[in-house]
């Protein structure tokens, strides 16, 4: 008798709390990015207005890039997370292979100057399926406490005669190619028809033999301001937000090196099949006005990917630093630039992937 | 003789329980239902086995060979294609199929069934024709009637190669042995035949070889830690050995992933040990060792978590050999190297066995420590196949690299059963 009422007391308690926990996903909008620094500023930027705004609320979850879990969860047919920050040639992939809702163009706010968002936003920054959010950057950075009369170019990145030291590097083919080119004299234009030829992939694979064996390879955007930090290296490339926080943020006494810079943008997308589809899309209108993209260039030295927001842009939120000269997009900045070739990474990123892995393991 | 074996019972009167049911029959049925009740009793291990063992493992072989792709997105043309004999270019008629169904798989936004799931398959094959397909795609609406052959290739060149025809031909049948070809770095040349990848571009096997070669090697480290260890542990007094056996079972109820982030801690170039050496003197601020992220480190951490694996068969079996048999070896006259060789050493055996065959085969399909502490050259063949799970998301290779995993595993299970024999294991 006693365990009869347990056990229906027990049925019931959990059938309550199912319910509740039901009721209360259907209402909270999952979203995803990068974590750190980068996700703080979007929810000081996006969140918290939104928020303040609609009512509704906001679970933010951390991942390290990729689209595996949303194939996963795509066709398992249980999409958990309804909007997701995502790298350029990982939005043109997904949206290839059908895993993303498409959006209307047309159907996102006009700039606060007026302008229609289709010209608002930069060219190249709006697809079929996403929409950028911010232009961020693959720079190097130093100590320059450590260094004396620090590294300028990218060839001095690669110069173990002229700087001696530990370099980091992401671990992975995509852009330690173009650095290792443009530290080889190729101009930062051609960077990509170079890479296009077999020749060229030796050239770049032989010029980062010349390092390799002071490497110390790294693969979340977090490890290199801390390895900075700790003496682990002497220089290594980082994101350039990332080393900005250290420096802005902490007080660390880092220097960015922008030459040879390859920039790329950040988009949202909305896995196919979200559980809060319509919010998750008034939620991305929302955080890609021109006030908001504005705000969070306050927060992070990633630049806004719509013209209107630029000259909105002002300073670090806590401190009297001009965030423009900090952008990758600042004239300065862009002196040798190159913007990722989705495209030859999209066609090549398997085969060459491959080919450095091979190369590290011997 | 038989005959009237079968035919004696028949001559008596069958034995009738109470209630009438010949008794044999009677047992019968008893037996059954108690046999139903043991099996009961061990369905939810058949189901767990079923559904998180051997349904996994089987869908892992069957994603290896099957890949359903070019059939998916271009349902006539995989056929179509079929018939054509490879030489030159395929007809006119199949040209036609190739736009039709291209025009229809581009309005698809059905996951699997995509113009960029074909492209990513044949681009495995083909690398760089990736951008071929979507870029083709886009346009192939706009070809509204025939020739079809010659509106093709003018949207692109690159449809005049047979390479490509050949490949889409491979493509479109839905079992194929290609992953099995990229997982032992090989690929299909361009006339069909099997040839060996670009060694720059060799990776699978050249890791696989290093996989075994080490988990070898730290099965022998362990090894080699491990018995003097056992055999302390099996000599001492119980008191003392139970608080032996604490600090052998500690670490083994630690998580691997503290574990292995203390390791990082210790022997990192600021770590502990470098630290240590260099106020010691014996190494200079400039020169610290590189004892992580790399070979080293991966041996290390992985000997160390390995290493109660290996310590407790070991010690299980030697705590049952009386010490009396070596007393005996000695008093009849043999030195302590020879009596431990002829008497104790044989007796340890099912232990060793135990032990190398736990540690072996946990080393070989080793993943966290690797991934953590491998850096560049400390990887295992599990992390690629991490690698392509996650990253890469070629499921497909990822398939058929695990099933060339568990089949070494058998092969060395086998060899293993034929040198030891699996009855002369102990594992405790």
């Amino acid at each position: 008798m006693k365990l009869t009422k347990l056990l229906a007391s027990t049925a019931v308690g959990a059938a309550i709390a199912l319910g509740s926990v039901a009721a209360h996903a259907a209402g909270d909008l999952t979203v995803v990015s990068w974590g750190g620094a980068y996700t703080k500023s979007q929810v000081e930027a996006y969140h918290k207005p939104y928020i303040a705004k609609t009512g509704a609320n906001i679970k933010s979850e951390d991942y390290n890039g990729g689209i595996a879990e949303i194939k996963a969860q795509v066709e398992a047919g249980n999409v958990t997370w309804d909007i997701v920050d995502v790298e350029l040639s990982d939005a043109i992939r997904a949206c290839d292979e059908g895993l993303l809702e498409t959006i209307d163009h047309s159907s996102l706010p006009a700039g606060d100057d007026g302008t229609p968002a289709t010209d608002d936003f930069l060219a190249g920054t709006l697809y079929d399926c996403a929409v950028a959010n911010i232009v961020w950057s693959t720079i190097f950075a130093y100590d320059k406490t450590k260094i004396e009369n620090g590294p300028k170019t990218m060839a001095d990145f690669f110069d173990l005669g002229k700087f001696p030291g530990k370099r980091g590097l992401r671990k992975g083919a995509k852009v330690n190619l173009e650095f290792a080119l443009i530290a080889d004299g190729v101009a930062a234009a051609d960077v990509y028809k170079v890479m296009e030829t077999p020749e060229g992939i030796d050239r770049a694979f032989a010029k980062l033999d010349t390092i390799k064996k002071d490497v110390v390879w790294w693969e979340a955007g977090a490890q290199p301001p801390q390895m900075l930090a700790d003496g682990e290296v002497a220089m290594t490339t980082a994101y350039n937000g990332r080393v900005f926080n250290a420096v802005a943020g902490e007080g660390k006494p880092f220097e960015i090196v922008w030459d040879g810079q390859v920039w790329d943008l950040d988009l949202w997308v909305i896995p196919k099949g979200a559980k809060n589809k319509d919010t998750a899309l008034d939620f991305l209108k929302f955080s890609t006005e021109t006030k908001q993209l504005a705000a969070q260039a306050s927060y992070i030295s990633y630049g806004p990917a719509r013209k209107s927001s630029a000259p909105l842009v002002g300073k670090f939120h806590n401190k009297d630093i001009d965030m423009g000269p900090q952008m990758p997009t600042s004239p300065a900045n862009l002196a040798n630039a190159v913007q990722n070739n989705f495209e030859f990474w999209a066609d090549n990123a398997d085969q060459l992937n491959e080919r450095f892995n091979a190369w590290l393991a011997k | 003789m038989t005959d009237v074996a079968m035919s004696a019972p028949t001559n008596h009167a069958p034995l009738i329980a109470a209630d009438g049911v010949p008794l044999k029959l009677k047992l019968a049925r008893t037996t059954r239902r108690m046999k139903w009740r043991a099996f009961l009793l061990t369905v939810p291990l058949v189901l767990f086995l079923l559904i998180a063992f051997v349904m996994p493992i089987g869908e892992m072989l069957y994603r290896s060979m099957h890949n359903p792709t070019g059939s998916n997105v271009m349902p006539q043309f995989s056929v179509a294609i079929q018939d054509w004999d490879g030489e030159g270019l395929p007809s006119e008629e199949i040209f036609k199929i190739f736009v039709e169904d291209m025009t229809a798989a581009k309005k698809n936004r059905e996951v699997g069934k995509t113009i960029g799931n074909l492209a990513t398959r044949v681009n495995y094959e083909i690398p760089g024709s990736r951008s071929l397909f979507t870029r083709t795609a886009r346009k192939t609406k706009n070809i509204k009637e025939g020739p079809y052959k010659e509106a093709l290739l003018a949207l692109d060149q690159k449809w005049e190669n047979p390479v490509l025809w050949r490949t889409l031909q491979r493509v479109s049948k839905d079992y194929t042995l290609a992953f099995y070809l990229a997982a032992t770095d090989r690929k299909y040349a361009e006339n069909g035949d099997i040839v060996s990848a670009d060694p720059l571009y060799q990776i699978y096997l050249p890791i696989l070889f290093k996989t075994i070669w080490m988990s070898a090697l730290i099965t022998l480290f362990c090894f080699i830690i491990a018995y003097p260890v056992s055999y302390l542990l099996s000599t001492l007094p119980l008191r003392t050995s139970n608080l032996l056996m604490i600090l052998v079972l500690l670490p083994f109820w630690t998580s691997l992933l503290v574990r292995t982030s203390a390791w990082i801690a210790m022997l990192q170039t600021q770590g502990v040990i470098n630290n240590i050496m260099v106020y010691l003197g014996v190494i200079t601020d400039e020169s610290r060792i590189q004892m992580i992220y790399n070979l080293t480190g991966t041996i290390i951490a992985m000997v160390h978590i390995l290493l109660p694996f290996m310590i407790l068969p070991l010690y299980s079996v030697m705590k049952t050999i009386p010490p009396t048999y070596m007393r005996a070896a000695r008093s009849m006259g043999a030195s302590g190297t020879y009596s431990f060789i002829k008497v104790y050493f044989p007796q340890t055996i099912p232990g060793i066995a135990a032990g190398t065959l736990l540690v072996f085969i946990l080393a070989i399909g080793y993943y966290i420590t690797p991934a953590l502490v491998g850096g560049s050259d400390g990887l295992l063949i599990s992390n690629l196949i991490a690698d392509h799970i996650k990253k890469t998301l070629n499921w497909s290779l990822g398939a058929a690299l695990g099933t060339i995993l568990l089949v070494v595993v058998l092969v060395f299970y086998w060899i293993y059963n034929k040198l030891v024999g699996v009855d002369n294991l102990k594992f405790g």
